[in-house]
């Protein structure tokens, strides 16, 4: 698409030479002008009226398939040559061009009216010192544009000042990198003291040089000249297209690049076209089929010629040849002649079926109700309609973590008080219950400040705490206390918790529903709503959390004066700091916490300590002049902080769940069975992937071993691949099994697959970052490959969007598996696109992953239907399509090649021209559409319960060359009998009146009506699933057949077109002869009968697991969907889900008044819209950065 | 209630085509279709096949009505090049096709004077020309055999496809065309004795221009239905006389005659019989392997 435009750019000759540097002076339209920079209109309509026709046209014909045709076309107007009438390939051309040309037409109509509405979007623009309200595509660089809250950001503006302090504006990027938490741009300090201005901003003559348009989202590099000054400009101030004004009432922005110059545009149409194995595969067949048709044409050439010599030459009495035409030249002529009798096999039509029957099944997968979430009314859409049977043979599946497998919600889900668990429940009987949506949930309306989103079960813990048990409320009070949240207040009584980290989030959460609100906080306190009463605390110092501590701190000093440190942290680190007294509940509360690993929670401990006035007073004053010393400073107080943390008194623990998604282990466990192999890939810390691992059964206690890669040099992390290696496979060569091919079109590609190798058991390996760095290296990746492949399941953390990709690429290279990538976010991107097959999880976060992938849907769980069945069923369609479709055109072909040793080789056709036509247009079409369309060997249920199904896919087992070969051989020996029963059935014999029937008309109309009825039965043969529609189009199209037939051979036809149907009568004269209906019941049932006993014998002797299945969906009733197993308990040592983020803590922040700035004065918007989303209040800031966009843009 | 209905307006509708659950009917090849139904098949087979062989046996010569044949071999009547000589709208009685005929006729378009032929074309030019009579020799004298070659054509060949042009006489319409080159009497002369079987409807023209679908192939010539011999040509010596001017030895090919009589399942073909027969019995042969294999593996059900 790009490029087609890009060339028509060059066509038009109105591509620029190279930009090399960007100038323009505000307000200063004539200057600006001079540089003839692109305005802000955008274009991505391809075509315009006059246009349309000379260039679809052109770019249709650059597909093979329609230039043959159009080539062959040529060739039937040459009247030696044209051996059939122009009709038979202009009708079906014509055709398959209008059809194109019709939805390439509306969907050039769709981007204009698109590209309309932009265009004509209103913004105010400054022009003689007026603001005026202008179309988008009227602003021109250099203008200054005024855009207000919730606008869109019209052009890639340079921010000159904002309604907001320090000339703050806040901006969406989700159009642009799919992220929905709010950045923030800042304008320089120069321009924003013009603020609204209007007289200022008209007088404003900055002059802007910059780069010269690009696409990289987070780079701007340029200056701002101003009154002599010059000022650095960088991504900072700079608004880009596509992002959405939030929360700012007013900004002004100088337009430095419009309309195909922004970076949104630069951006876009770089899509890389997918095409599946099977049309590779196809496309390697039609070139095999190209020299098959030159092959048979070739040997029928010298067939004429030496027909020629020997019978041409002496029959010319009554045949004479053209004047000077020796044999040579009537072989010649004779080739042609026959490519366009054979064109039959490479059949236009298949390439419009293959299209019709993709788009079916994608149809298919957007009205699945079954792929539909209610709960944000997102249906299940393929985005791409030409992959779908992709779908049907997927080996390895990469998925992103959070928000694909998990929901990126963390609940508050048990916890342990002073040694006594709380959170789960049990019956009478003591047997623990199981929570479902429907148990009983706590009621929390006594408290006016509870989240009503916040869920628990145990009501135990509400009535301890209300009847006033100290430990419970001191455990509460810390985790209201010991965070670095930031609340916010829209409303009296709504809160809001912006949390960095979504587990701080939940232990807030918790502890303001148990009724220790956590409401405000300034630099110096903390006020909380303590069961309803409001205690303002003193916020004497933070311990923050950083990789080493792993714990964090707050010392506060309550109204009463009476001084308190706060702990919580990992279990180990806190253990070490606990007061001796504290021994026996820490007994009881590591059992507790052994259970919390075993469910696969998340665990903290907390712990607190009285201090005294004096040494507080003291500590006090070394922590000032520790934190403010020159050197050494972070030692210094790390070393005042372990001071001061010991001698902790144990509260408990929490356990928060990283909430899956649902359904995710069973998914999990059905694509496993299915032998799919699953790699998560994310950007998750280890302890946080391991711990999803576990949860969502991929990773086992029952495991053999569970290798951790994580070293930081190469030798390093090649030692660690080799020793698990050899662990799994002790008696594997150290060089890695490789089978060397060649694909591609002219097998001009080499291919170097790395073999699958046993291991002697189950393993699990989870790989770092950085190690994987090593380890995608040229040196070490065929390492790598051999071992992951062996694990059952891989797990890659603290990856980068780039190295996704790049795993994704590893595996595709040498595996020559098809791949399948599925993520949430922006940085999922690049393996979407690096893929075979992207999948995006839709109506969560932004739509950068979305936008980008080939299917979506809203839970990872619909993964298993899209590809246990809709994927199963697309494949198995396409396959049974292509077989019969060879299968119908080739025997249809082949009964020409045969009659040609009986024709003197003179490219006479078998069939009447007009049947030539609309075999594949019409008699053939609608049943082989409704068979690939509707066609399931089981249905969905049944997929299910055997996802073993699904494995003859990922081995190409429905459709290969092998399979293709045996099409031709089968479509050989049809052709043979479709040829010589009738030929035997009608030599030297007559009507039943003496008359004749053994002439050519009426034998070609006994072999084509044979013809369309052994076709028409073999389909029947091969369809699995006969529904009413089936029946209609089979028996509707033989039907039609008759009905055209004898319309076309009746003497009204002939009266109005004399010349073009010859075959006046044919159908009379022969149809109402005996013999000739028990000749086609003979070819019919000669055709079909053997093949029925081949295909019954091989189920006898080697059933496939279709079969096996098919088999026992008839004589078996589904079993019904096994009950849910209740969880099993574990309990595992094995701690992990450290709850906090890895990155350092906002406690610097926290404590400084920049972050606090003036947001107690102002009541401002809520800083972000989307405040129901949990995302939106604690996102973690992992790698969801624009910075790592480019760098995929790079790579291949 | 609204509120619920407009949150789901995306919820794809719940019928059995979107979803995929079309009422069907999945047929499988089970040895309980599989084995009867070859049996069966076999069974009607043999049948169709011994009444066909019975009735292509029983057709004789004696029995009338007798149909009398010439046959061609090696003729390529079905190649493409001749097939496509000949002018439709010409041979439909359209005269402006007779003054410029198609060219699809060429080299028979134009002869050496550039007259356009009519009827133009290799087929029309290469019209069979010998002529027969039959004679019983009854007590040494010759007694012909009348014959009809009325209706030996197709009807809508006849009636339909050819037509003579609208002119009277006939022989107008010819002016300033030629015959054919190898004819040795204009169309509208062909048959002397009926001045309605002349020009393109002529019979024996119809049933030349029906040209063959194989290089062998027999032709009707003549019907003997009328007098002595409309119950069948008696036992006896009978007499054929040939006017031969038909060149075949040039090319390879041999001429023949046929006489012959038909049946309901029209002229003596023992192919479709025996195919019949052979192929029923394949069948009920198959059903028995298919039985053998069936016992012997059965359907490995396990797994």
């Amino acid at each position: 698409m790009g490029s087609a435009a890009s060339y028509v750019g060059r066509l038009c000759g109105s591509e620029k030479k190279q930009e090399e540097e960007r100038r323009l002076r505000a307000n200063d339209r004539p200057s600006n002008l001079s540089y003839r920079y692109a305005n802000n209109a955008i274009r991505t309509s391809k075509y315009n009226i006059f246009t349309f026709l000379p260039l679809n046209l052109f770019e249709q014909f650059r597909r093979l398939a329609n230039a043959y045709f159009l080539f062959l076309f040529i060739l039937q107007l040459i009247p030696q040559i044209s051996s059939l009438s122009w009709f038979t390939t202009a009708v079906p051309l014509v055709l398959v061009l209008s059809i194109t040309a019709v939805k390439d037409a509306s969907d050039d109509i769709n981007r204009h009216k698109s590209d309309k509405q932009v265009n004509n979007r209103k913004v105010d623009v400054l022009i003689d010192g007026d603001l005026r309200n202008e179309k988008w595509m009227n602003v021109q660089v250099g203008d200054i544009i005024k855009l207000e809250n919730n606008e869109f950001v019209t052009a890639d503006l340079l921010l000159l000042s904002s309604s907001e302090p320090l000339n703050l504006v806040y901006v969406e990027t989700a159009e642009l990198d799919g992220e929905t938490n709010l950045k923030v741009k800042q304008a320089l300090t120069v321009t924003g003291a013009m603020g609204d201005d209007v007289r200022a901003l008209a007088a404003f003559a900055g002059e802007v040089r910059c780069e010269p348009p690009n696409n990289r989202l987070d780079k701007f590099k340029g200056t701002l000249t101003v009154d002599g000054q010059t000022f650095a400009l960088d991504n900072d101030k700079v608004l880009l297209r596509g992002c959405t004004l939030r929360n700012t009432e007013w900004c002004f922005g100088l337009v430095v690049f419009g309309g195909p110059d922004t970076k949104l545009m630069q951006n876009s149409g770089r899509t890389t076209f997918k095409r599946t194995s099977i049309d590779h595969l196809m496309n390697v067949l039609v070139l095999c089929i190209f020299g098959f048709l030159a092959a048979m044409c070739g040997v029928l050439a010298v067939g004429n010629a030496l027909w020629e010599v020997r019978d041409g030459s002496v029959f010319t009495a009554f045949l004479p040849r053209e004047s000077g035409a020796g044999a040579t030249f009537s072989a010649f002529l004779t080739f042609w002649s026959y490519v366009i009798v054979l064109n039959t096999v490479v059949p236009i039509s298949l390439y419009v079926s293959v299209e019709i029957i993709r788009l079916g099944n994608s149809f298919f997968i957007d009205w699945d109700r079954k792929m539909y979430y209610p709960r944000n009314d997102t249906p299940a859409q393929a985005r791409t309609t030409t992959l779908n049977e992709e779908l049907g043979q997927i080996k390895y599946i990469f998925s992103d973590k959070t928000g694909t497998l998990t929901q990126n919600i963390m609940t508050f889900n048990k916890c342990s008080i002073n040694g006594k668990p709380y959170g789960e429940l049990f019956d009478f009987s003591g047997q623990r219950v199981e929570i479902t949506e429907k148990t009983e949930r706590v009621d929390f309306s006594w408290n006016q400040m509870a989240d009503p989103k916040f869920i628990f079960h145990d009501h135990s813990l509400v009535e301890t705490v209300r009847e006033g048990n100290l430990e419970a409320q001191t455990f509460f009070r810390l985790l209201a206390l010991c965070h670095t949240v930031m609340p916010e207040e829209k409303k009296e009584g709504e809160l809001f918790y912006q949390a960095q980290s979504p587990d701080e989030g939940a232990l807030v959460t918790a502890a303001r529903n148990f009724g220790f609100v956590f409401r405000s906080r300034t630099p110096e306190t903390i006020t909380l709503m303590e069961m309803g009463t409001k205690v303002t605390y003193e916020l004497l110092a933070v311990l923050d959390f950083n990789n080493v501590r792993k714990r964090m701190s707050v010392i506060v000093k309550s109204p009463e004066g009476k001084m308190t440190l706060y702990c919580k942290g990992a279990d180990t680190i806190i253990y070490e700091r606990l007061h001796p007294s504290c021994t026996k509940l820490m007994e009881v509360t590591t059992g507790h916490l052994n259970e919390y690993a075993g469910d696969g929670l998340r665990t903290l401990v907390l712990a607190y300590k009285d201090l005294d006035r004096s040494y507080m007073e003291e500590w006090k004053q070394r922590h000032h002049e520790a934190s403010t010393a020159m050197d050494g400073r972070e030692e210094r107080l790390d070393q005042l902080y372990e001071e001061i943390e010991k001698d902790l008194l144990l509260l408990g623990a929490t356990a928060v769940e990283d909430k899956l998604q649902d359904g995710v282990p069973q998914t999990i466990e059905q694509l496993a069975k299915a032998d799919i192999k699953i790699w998560v890939l994310t950007g998750d810390k280890q302890e946080t992937a391991e711990n999803i691992g576990y949860s969502c059964n991929m990773l086992r206690e029952e495991m053999r071993d569970i290798f951790i890669v994580s070293a930081n040099t190469e030798e390093g992390v090649k030692e660690e691949l080799r020793n698990a290696r050899r662990k799994m496979c002790p008696d594997a060569a150290e060089e890695p099994p490789m089978t060397t091919g060649r694909a591609g079109l002219f097998w001009l590609q080499r291919t170097q697959t790395v073999k699958d190798e046993e291991a002697d058991g189950e393993y699990g390996l989870v790989i770092n970052g950085h190690s994987l760095a090593f380890a995608l290296g040229k040196n070490l990746q065929q390492e790598l490959l051999r071992t992951a492949c062996m694990c059952q399941t891989v797990i890659c953390c603290r990856v980068t969007p780039l190295q996704k990709a790049q795993v994704v690429e590893l595996v595709k290279k040498y595996k020559q598996a098809v791949t399948l990538a599925i993520g949430d976010g922006a940085n999922d991107v690049s393996m979407i696109k690096a893929a075979h097959i992207g999948v995006g999880i839709s109506g969560q976060e932004g739509m950068q992953a979305v936008l980008s992938s080939d299917f979506s849907f809203a839970q990872f769980r619909y993964l298993q239907r899209l590809l246990l069945v809709h994927g199963r069923w697309s494949y198995l369609r396409m396959c049974t399509f292509l077989r019969y479709f060879f299968y119908k055109n080739f025997t249809f072909t082949f009964v020409h090649f045969w009659y040609a040793f009986f024709c003197g080789f003179s490219a006479q056709t078998v069939y009447d021209e007009w049947f030539i036509t609309m075999y594949n247009l019409i008699y053939t079409a609608l049943p082989v559409l409704g068979m690939s369309l509707f066609d399931q060997d089981v249905n969905d249920r049944w997929s299910f319960q055997y996802p073993q199904l699904y494995t003859p896919g990922q081995r190409n087992m429905y459709f290969s060359k092998r399979a293709f070969v045996s099409c031709m051989v089968h479509s050989c020996y049809s052709s043979l009998v479709l040829l010589f029963v009738p030929w035997a059935a009608i030599q030297d014999t007559v009507r039943d009146d003496g008359k004749d029937i053994a002439d050519y008309q009426s034998f070609a109309l006994l072999a084509q009506t044979c013809l369309l009825v052994v076709v028409s039965v073999q389909l029947c043969l091969d369809t699995l699933y006969w529904t009413a529609v089936n029946q209609f189009f089979v028996w509707g199209s033989l039907a039609a057949y008759f009905a055209i037939t004898f319309t076309m051979y009746s003497n009204g036809m002939f009266f109005i077109f004399t010349s073009s149907f010859p075959f006046i009568g044919t159908a009379r004269n022969s149809l109402n002869q005996p013999n000739v209906w028990l000749t086609i019941l003979l070819t019919s049932l000669l055709c079909i009968l053997p093949v029925v006993a081949f295909r019954f014998i091989l189920i006898q002797l080697r059933p496939t697991i279709n079969e096996k299945v098919r088999n026992k969906v008839r004589t078996e009733v589904l079993p019904a969907p096994a009950p849910r197993r209740p969880p099993v308990r574990r309990i595992s040592t094995r701690r992990s889900g450290y709850a906090f983020s890895h990155a350092q803590g906002y406690g610097d922040l926290v404590t400084s008044r920049r972050f606090l700035l003036k947001r107690p004065m102002k009541s401002r918007p809520v800083l972000f819209m989307q405040t129901d989303s949990p995302l939106a209040q604690n996102q973690p800031q992992h790698y969801r950065t624009i910075a790592e966009e480019p760098e995929e843009a790079q790579s291949p | 209630m609204v509120k619920h209905e407009q949150e789901s307006t995306n919820r794809p509708d719940n019928t059995a085509f979107t979803q995929q659950r079309l009422p069907a009917w999945q047929p499988m090849l089970s040895a309980g279709i599989v084995i009867p139904g070859f049996l069966i098949i076999g069974a009607a087979f043999i049948g169709i096949g011994v009444a066909l062989f019975v009735t292509s046996q029983s057709i004789q010569v004696l029995e009338g009505p007798v149909f009398f044949y010439y046959a061609l071999s090696n003729f390529f009547q079905n190649h493409r090049r001749y097939g496509v000589s000949k002018d439709d709208n010409q041979l439909f009685g359209d005269t402006s096709y007779f003054t410029s005929p198609s060219s699809s006729c060429s080299p028979y378009q134009y002869d050496s004077s550039n007259k356009p032929i009519v009827p133009c074309g290799s087929v029309a030019n290469s019209m069979f020309s010998d002529t027969f009579q039959l004679y019983q020799v009854v007590n040494g004298t010759n007694k012909l055999v009348p014959w009809d070659g009325q209706g030996i054509a197709w009807w809508t060949d006849y009636s339909i496809k050819y037509r003579n042009p609208s002119v009277t006489p006939l022989q107008n319409a010819f002016n300033n065309t030629v015959k054919p080159i190898n004819w040795t009497k204009p169309a509208y002369e062909l048959d002397p004795t009926d001045s309605s079987n002349n020009g393109f409807i002529n019979q024996d023209f119809l049933v030349w221009m029906r040209r063959a679908a194989l290089p062998n192939f027999r032709k009707l010539y003549r019907r003997i239905t009328q007098g002595d011999y409309a119950q069948g040509l008696p036992a006896g010596n009978y007499l054929l006389n040939i006017n031969y001017s038909y060149p075949v030895v040039d090319f390879g090919g041999r001429k023949k005659v046929v006489l012959s009589n038909v049946s309901w399942m029209g002229g003596k073909n023992d192919f479709l019989g025996i195919a019949y027969l052979v192929i029923g019995s394949l069948c009920v042969v198959m059903s028995v392997v298919m039985l053998i294999v069936y016992a012997k593996f059965k359907f490995p059900d396990e797994e």
